[in-house]
């Protein structure tokens, strides 16, 4: 693989809320191996939101997972299987899930790797009885930073590992992810939903359905304010008996396209609170039950292809953080005033309620309610003081920030947030002293040299 | 089916031996090297094969062409399906610049290939032929400025399988010819895609429904053709002009 001696293919790279866009030169190879040899950087399908999968610069190349997508092995009666890290959730559904075989834990989209899903230890809604993926990863075979190609788990490198689940790609490329596939009854959902009226109401039927669900979640209003601050829809659910499924696998599908960006954000404050309104009063009053797609379920705005782009040149941030509650739950009541005063038009808001802290060093959740919003940018500091004013909150509760959505927080704000920082930083120290593996998110948050 | 794959551990040979693997076919992959036909050969099984066998076999050594055939013949119990999708690909500027890498790219994408289709059609003619589907390009449609080394290599691959299927048809052996426009692959990272670029995944799909269906010619993504009249019917003064 002669190629990759020289620097790649120059190209413009940014995460899926579009900013920032920076020049990377880019390796694209089935052979990722190869690619990954003196890379500073892995990145699967670019779906962190913010700067997690950026280089530092254009003379850091950048090893791309996608093309190094085969399955390397099954074993249909244990459910392991084994894979090459670009192989996306997508491809896993459209092979297994007619097999009445799952992933153990998705996330909100299925354009991610399962490199990218172990770098970000991703959690989904079924986070309060399932973990993190982490948890059901078995082994990973990665390039470490001095070059050599290890295979990597709780018994051979238990630091390694579980500084890499989490680890945001700075340990070390992972080239390969065994991870135990989950036995479901049927490929269908059923669910059941209602409307809540206010926060209280939010965060109290999200905890009591996760009581009975395995899988939880709530979509909330971010627009209105006063008595029905933080009204939404509770959805909960289970994968569908035999019995109520349809007899056919679900078809995988994407019906709408995003063709071209936008000239300017379709995302704004009033046309946020119409389509937020027409959601809320989409849903009927009263209990709502049936089997549903798995994709209208867990991945609904996979629905539409290049959504990021109705966001306009200018891109959005995502926001994510967990505060815990078991202290106080009027917290989560204090971050809506500030979110709802400050304004953030977000049309993707999501409440999930987090059960136990996974086990990578750095893994995001933790106990207590989970908020992610879109934050559409605007000019000036606004946004950034948004993000800060948050941030304040969440580290006062005791409660931190997802990175894989982070474009925004400030360095202080996360170390302030993260006191495992210092163990993951030594498990780092000792496997990469120099730094040979960096990226655009360990210089703003962790003081890599730029 | 039982298919011999020349060049399906990557690209659009990949998407094709996947589609014919969730078919549950019989499958044995030629290439280079060893340990990539190995993944290759787990991701088809777990994805459905009803066998995957494998034998190195390098385009560059023809030598090396009909005993990997005769092996993936013992394995298969007589194959009745041959697709060859490996080949070389470089910029004209490339191979400009360097005649042996030329030299080396015209034998692997013209003589070679034909030699192995060869050896192929000698095994599957006398048991009453089978399909044989070989990737070509559009770029060999036309003498054009950005492919004229490459695009000549093609040229010459489309007539000989046009004859091909002009003298064997009849006695069983379909040749099939793909002529891909722009896909994105691998080979073609860091091209500017043009317009009507495609992706591996659909190539594949309209492949094998011409192997289905026996249709001597296809050209992916379809808009391709259209294209391509167009370019065919150029006047020369019009090429001499254009960069395309």
């Amino acid at each position: 693989m002669k190629r990759w001696e020289t620097a790649g293919v120059m190209t413009e790279l940014s995460g899926w809320g579009r900013y920032p866009v920076v020049e990377g030169s880019e390796r694209v190879s089935e052979n990722f191996e190869a690619a990954t040899r003196g890379a500073a950087l892995s990145r699967g399908l670019g779906r962190s939101y913010g700067d997690a999968s950026l280089p530092v610069s254009p003379s850091d190349p950048v090893a791309a997972s996608r093309r190094a997508d085969r399955l390397l092995s099954f074993d249909p009666a244990s459910g392991r299987l084994r894979a090459e890290a670009g192989l996306s959730l997508r491809a896993l559904n459209q092979i297994f899930l007619r097999r009445n075989w799952a992933s153990p834990v998705v996330p909100g989209t299925q354009y991610v790797t399962l490199g990218g899903m172990v770098a970000s230890d991703v959690h989904g809604g079924n986070h309060h009885v399932a973990g993190t993926f982490g948890e059901h990863v078995r082994a990973l075979r990665m390039r470490v930073a001095d070059g050599r190609v290890l295979e990597v788990s709780l018994d051979s490198e238990p630091e390694l590992f579980l500084a890499t689940l989490g680890g945001m790609g700075l340990t070390g490329h992972i080239l390969e992810v065994e991870v135990q596939l989950e036995r479901i009854p049927s490929p269908w959902i059923y669910q059941e939903s209602r409307r809540v009226n206010d926060i209280d109401d939010l965060v109290e039927s999200l905890l009591e359905g996760s009581k009975r669900w395995p899988l939880t979640k709530t979509w909330f209003d971010s627009t209105t304010r006063g008595p029905r601050m933080g009204r939404g829809i509770l959805i909960t659910g289970r994968w569908a008996e035999p019995g109520e499924a349809p007899p056919q696998a679900p078809e995988l599908r994407e019906r709408l396209s995003v063709p071209f960006e936008l000239p300017w954000s379709a995302v704004n404050g009033l046309t946020v609170s119409v389509f937020n309104m027409l959601w809320f009063h989409s849903q009927r009053r009263g209990l709502q039950s049936e089997v549903v797609h798995p994709q209208a379920f867990f991945w609904p705005l996979d629905g539409v292809r290049h959504w990021n782009r109705l966001y306009g040149p200018r891109g959005f941030a995502q926001y994510q953080c967990v505060l815990p509650i078991e202290r106080d739950t009027r917290v989560v009541r204090r971050f809506f005033a500030v979110m709802t005063k400050r304004g953030c038009p977000s049309p993707v808001s999501v409440i999930k309620d987090c059960g136990r802290e996974g086990r990578g060093l750095l893994s995001f959740p933790k106990p207590g309610i989970s908020i992610a919003l879109d934050v559409p940018l605007r000019r000036g500091e606004k946004t950034q003081a948004l993000v800060d004013a948050l941030n304040e909150i969440v580290l006062d509760a005791g409660g931190r920030i997802y990175l894989a959505k982070d474009v925004l927080t400030r360095a202080d704000h996360y170390r302030a947030m993260e006191p495992r920082l210092a163990h993951w930083n030594e498990v780092r120290r000792k496997w990469d002293p120099d730094h040979k593996l960096r990226s655009a998110l360990s210089v703003r948050l962790l003081g890599d040299e730029p | 089916m039982k298919a011999v794959l020349l060049g399906a551990t990557s690209g659009m040979g990949r998407a094709l031996a996947r589609l014919l693997a969730e078919r549950g076919e019989s499958l044995f992959l030629l290439g280079i090297p060893a340990d990539d036909l190995l993944r290759s050969a787990k991701d088809l099984e777990v994805r459905g094969a009803a066998q995957v066998g494998f034998q190195v076999c390098d385009l560059l050594d023809p030598t090396s062409f009909a005993g990997a055939l005769k092996l993936a013949d013992d394995a298969l119990g007589g194959f009745d399906t041959v697709v060859v999708s490996a080949g070389l690909f470089g910029s004209q500027e490339r191979l400009e610049s360097d005649p042996e890498f030329a030299a080396r790219l015209l034998a692997a994408n013209f003589t070679n290939t034909v030699l192995f289709c060869e050896e192929a059609r000698k095994r599957m003619l006398p048991r009453g032929g089978g399909t044989l589907c070989v990737f070509s390009s559009v770029a060999g449609e036309r003498g054009r400025k950005p492919v004229i080394l490459y695009g000549s290599a093609k040229a010459g691959l489309t007539r000989y399988l046009e004859g091909l299927d002009h003298k064997f048809r009849s006695q069983g052996l379909v040749t099939i010819t793909v002529k891909p426009g722009f896909v994105k692959t691998a080979m073609t990272e860091g091209l500017r895609p043009p317009p009507f670029a495609g992706e591996p995944e659909g190539v594949a799909r309209q492949v094998l429904r011409a192997i289905d269906r026996r249709t001597p010619v296809v050209y992916a993504p379809p808009m391709w053709a259209l294209v391509m009249l167009v370019i065919r019917n150029l006047p020369r003064f019009v090429m001499r002009r254009i960069g395309f």
